[in-house]
């Protein structure tokens, strides 16, 4: 039995099969769309950025691709996304002037926790700096970078949980929502993607 | 060898990703063998250009720095 592949070895002539091989594997190379697949798991302003960044860009790669939206995440396909972000308990997030001279928006302005949690209206306001950072360096607004992600034909679809869980209506989410799913319905996906996030 | 100019995209003051993205669409408008001239102020859009056009097959003719911009001539596949 040890020998049974030199048994073979007679009727095969193994450089035509190499070659054989080689090309049909450098032929399914080129034929395969590579395929990425996150799951989306938080809503706010911040990490609204990277599903949406990857998924954009992996599309202008020809890439396939899908985000399934869960919990939190659900929020990122609201009609109207009113994003925000809090600085309170979020102790890498820079805390920037986004006007004045240079050496003032270089500041890292050290806000103690108790005056984030007390004053109203501060995540508003963080929110608002942060906006306006963003919109000054030339990146892309959340709504912008979802469309493109339409255009380009990233297929988006909802956890249907999240929308009974949290008592929400599919009215109150965009209709380019591909399919309302379960987990079940997405792992077979993920399953065959060359790349899978969770975010 | 066409390596005339076919079509302009001034992506400057854009952060990444939307070099890219902005250049995926210029590209969609284009036929196969026609070049875009690309315009860039993002730094990071030297090495994600490249990549861009290394994955997607389409070639990337020209690659300077100007005036601290950055520009590109991509001929599309």
């Amino acid at each position: 039995m040890a020998n049974a592949a030199r048994v073979l070895e007679p009727a095969m002539d193994r450089d035509i099969f190499n070659e054989w091989f080689d090309e049909r594997m450098a032929q399914k190379e080129a034929e395969h769309v590579p395929s990425m697949t996150i799951i989306a798991t938080k809503g706010t302003l911040d990490m609204a950025y990277p599903p949406f960044i990857l998924a954009s860009t992996a599309a202008a790669l020809g890439w396939d691709v899908s985000v399934f939206f869960t919990f939190y995440g659900l929020n990122l396909l609201r009609k109207d996304l009113d994003l925000e972000i809090s600085p309170l308990g979020n102790p890498a997030m820079p805390m920037k002037m986004p006007v004045g001279p240079e050496w003032l928006k270089s500041i890292n302005m050290n806000i103690p926790n108790i005056v984030m949690a007390n004053v109203p209206g501060f995540e508003k306001m963080a929110s608002g700096m942060m906006k306006k950072t963003m919109r000054d360096k030339g990146v892309a607004t959340i709504e912008e970078l979802r469309s493109l992600c339409l255009e380009a034909d990233v297929k988006l679809v909802a956890c249907q949980m999240t929308v009974d869980l949290f008592s929400m209506d599919q009215g109150e989410f965009i209709p380019e929502i591909q399919d309302w799913i379960g987990a079940a319905s997405f792992l077979p996906t993920a399953q065959k993607a060359d790349v899978s996030l969770f975010i | 060898m066409n390596t005339e100019t076919t079509a302009t995209l001034d992506a400057r003051g854009l952060n990444c990703p939307l070099p890219i993205l902005k250049t995926k669409k210029a590209l969609n408008g284009l036929e196969s063998g026609d070049t875009l001239h690309l315009i860039s102020s993002d730094p990071g859009s030297v090495k994600d250009i490249d990549a861009f056009c290394t994955q997607t097959g389409n070639e990337l003719l020209e690659n300077n720095t100007e005036n601290g911009d950055f520009t590109f001539v991509i001929r599309k596949s």
